[in-house]
């Protein structure tokens, strides 16, 4: 009986579960592991990390995407760049939406969501790091991907940092080519440059520093509640080991009149 | 085969004699709850308490998620990240339907594999099993309909590829497909409709459920041992059995504890673990993606589906024999339900008259064999349709269906089956001791 049940369970483990994670489109280059603050069961977001990920998402990357999903007012929580306010209020006004009952466009308030892309070849950002997978399976336990997350961010951080220099014209486009890109070229311009967004506290701005930066701040965007679900899993983890703890004493106290004809 | 002989709720009090003769509620449930279970089941004997856990955590947290989420092609996606984002607990309601899904299927799977082993579907508990299998399939088409809601990538090809297997049945096969759409290709009609029925058949499952279980407090469970419980009288019924509760209920309680904190490390820690990130791009109609790749509890079938290539000896032959109406496409769809199909006949496909595997010693090695083809389909299935992918699909395929229409019938006449234990108290007195033969010093 024991065989069946541990060939079942580790088989499905090691098999089943881990060949269901196989990615469909997956990067076609190596996507190497980013030390983020948020990997693991207890990791959450760093608040300064993600407010200079903030700055280069307004500065370089807004021009051309959007963040459809993500309210404005997001930006004030705890759990994500906790920026002031009337800060806020501030970010907001930059951008203009379209108010259906002006039948006209006004400036935003952190009610609104960010505005979308402004180029149609330029996706959405908002669950970007989601949408992409690093190192998602198809082998293995999960471990990695208990430890180090999906490596959603991951890819993000590869791609900005991925470009070779080289370009090619193909019917009128500029192409320009990147390691991490299925098929080897984008038409996105590479977007990152050492020292191309100042920080006002003097943070380091090379461009690796840059694309994990606005890589955190993609995945806040892509998960916000990430912090509150990791609390809530640790919690069920713990409040159910005790359960299980507890039950399994009652079982065994329970049956021991029938098993071994005494009373533990 | 008539149950087995127990005590029955008595009335004690005057409001209970009066409710008793009116409606004999209390009556039901304590003959439910102190049914007589053998005493030596084991640890596979735990999935039904963990099956019906699943089936009420799904509909709990989908009845609350169905208060939040919009079926319609324009805002059906958005809806989704709206419960991601803005419900209080969304994501967690979201998350634990999701991987509630998966974890419903491991443990079904499990649970069949159990009575695969023990012989659980032989006579008298053919209808237990026959049950099972309708559950299952609805269980399927539960998980398929649920899964298009998200209205991301794969959700839309998905639906596509599946609702096009419809497509390949001959004569009826377009109508078909049609009707199940709700139009010419899956679009606002076909999200309505999944999502219709997606609220509908969980409550068809509960209610196959409660039959189920109807069933098999009928004839008694099965045991590891297969052999039946002694029902000449109530003291010696009570040699080989206790009542559910407290002794079973307490001890699946602790084994769903165990699964369930499993469960949280993964809906909490890595909640996106089994799911595909391609369906967080939200559908495209005009854009396929390179691999469409269904959830891993549906990769079994789905290698079967694939395996029938037209190159197939079998399916040229079929293709022939019947003037082209077999087409490869259509044989794939006859192989995926036939396996199923193949399964829910083995009451009548088992010839052996000796129910529990334990003691089949022939049969255990081709049981196993089963066991690691239903995981060599679950791998091929997922890797893309070639070389040498196409050939293992096959040949695992063969495997599913030859196991049950082959081996089955013929391990019955050809093996020597080793004795069996008299009684099921035998068989738990010589793994624990046994209460009477008791050394209190351990």
């Amino acid at each position: 009986m024991k065989v069946i049940t541990n060939t079942i369970l580790s088989a499905a483990l090691a098999l089943g579960l881990g060949s269901a994670a196989q990615a469909a489109g997956g990067p076609s280059g190596h996507v190497d592991n980013v030390d983020f603050s948020f990997d693991g069961p207890f990791g959450g977001y760093d608040v300064n990390q993600l407010q200079r990920g903030l700055q280069i998402y307004t500065e370089v990357c807004a021009a051309c995407h959007g963040l459809e999903y993500v309210a404005l007012r997001t930006l004030a929580d705890d759990s994500g760049p906790h920026l002031p306010e009337d800060q806020v209020r501030e970010y907001a006004k930059q951008f203009e939406v379209f108010d259906a009952e002006l039948d006209d466009f006004r400036e935003a308030t952190p009610v609104d969501h960010f505005p979308a892309s402004n180029l149609e070849n330029a996706p959405d950002l908002s669950l970007m790091a989601k949408k992409r997978a690093g190192f998602h399976g198809p082998y293995g336990l999960g471990i990695n991907q208990f430890f180090k997350g999906m490596g959603g961010p991951e890819y993000i951080t590869a791609l900005l940092t991925g470009y070779t220099g080289e370009e090619k014209t193909q019917a009128g486009v500029t192409l320009y080519e990147n390691t991490i890109m299925p098929g080897g070229w984008i038409s996105m311009a590479p977007p990152l440059d050492d020292e191309l967004v100042e920080f006002e506290d003097g943070h380091a701005n090379d461009l690796q520093h840059l694309a994990e930066d606005v890589s955190a701040f993609l995945m806040w965007t892509a998960e916000p509640k990430l912090g509150a679900r990791k609390q809530a899993g640790f919690a069920g983890v713990v409040l159910l080991t005790l359960l299980s703890v507890l039950l399994y004493l009652t079982n065994k106290k329970l049956w021991a009149p029938v098993k071994y004809g005494r009373k533990d | 085969m008539a149950g087995i002989p127990h005590d029955h709720y008595e009335p004690k009090s005057n409001g209970e004699k009066w409710l008793h003769s009116r409606l004999p509620v209390f009556g039901l449930l304590y003959d439910t709850l102190m049914i007589p279970t053998p005493k030596n089941l084991n640890w596979m004997w735990i999935w039904g308490i963990v099956l019906t856990f699943c089936l009420a955590l799904q509909i709990i947290t989908g009845i609350v998620l169905a208060m939040h989420y919009t079926p319609h092609v324009d805002e059906a996606f958005a809806s989704i990240e709206h419960i991601m984002r803005n419900v209080n607990g969304g994501y967690m309601l979201r998350y634990l339907h999701m991987n509630g899904a998966s974890l419903f299927f491991v443990a079904v799977y499990a649970h069949i594999f159990r009575g695969l082993y023990y012989g659980s579907y032989k006579a008298p508990r053919e209808i237990t099993w026959i049950i099972g299998m309708l559950i299952y399939l609805l269980m399927m088409a539960t998980a398929f309909m649920g899964y298009v809601l998200p209205w991301g990538q794969m959700s839309f090809w998905g639906a596509t590829v599946i609702t096009g297997l419809f497509g390949a049945i001959p004569f009826v096969g377009e109508s078909l497909q049609t009707l199940l759409l709700g139009g010419p290709a899956v679009d606002n009609a076909t999200l309505n409709r999944f999502f219709s029925l997606h609220y509908l058949l969980p409550f068809v499952i509960a209610g196959l459920v409660i039959v189920h279980i109807w069933a098999f407090h009928t004839t008694g469970n099965n045991n590891p041992t297969g052999v039946e419980v002694r029902r000449a009288s109530k003291e010696e019924a009570e040699k080989d059995t206790l009542p559910f509760w407290p002794y079973f209920v307490i001890k699946d309680l602790f084994a769903l504890a165990v699964i369930l904190t499993v469960f949280f490390a993964i809906v909490g820690f890595m909640p996106n673990y089994l799911g595909h990130p391609d369906n967080y791009i939200e559908a495209n109609p005009l854009a396929t993606p390179a691999h469409i790749v269904p959830e891993w509890y549906f990769l079994p079938f789905y290698a079967i589906l694939r395996a029938f290539t037209p190159d197939v000896w079998i399916v040229m032959f079929a293709d022939f024999i019947s003037g082209g109406i077999i087409k490869s496409d259509f044989f794939g769809v006859l192989a995926m339900f036939g396996a199923i199909a193949v399964m829910a006949l083995v009451p009548w496909l088992d010839t052996s008259k000796v129910r529990s595997g334990r003691y089949r010693p022939m049969f255990k090695w081709w049981f196993a064999l089963l066991v690691i083809d239903f995981f060599v389909l679950m791998w091929v299935g997922a890797m893309p349709a070639e070389e040498p992918f196409n050939t293992i699909a096959l040949i695992a395929a063969t495997y599913w269906f030859v196991y049950f229409l082959v081996i089955l019938p013929l391990l019955g006449v050809i093996e020597k089956p080793i004795a069996e234990p008299e009684t099921i108290e035998a068989d738990f007195d010589r793994k624990t001791g046994g209460a009477k033969s008791a050394t209190p010093a351990e």
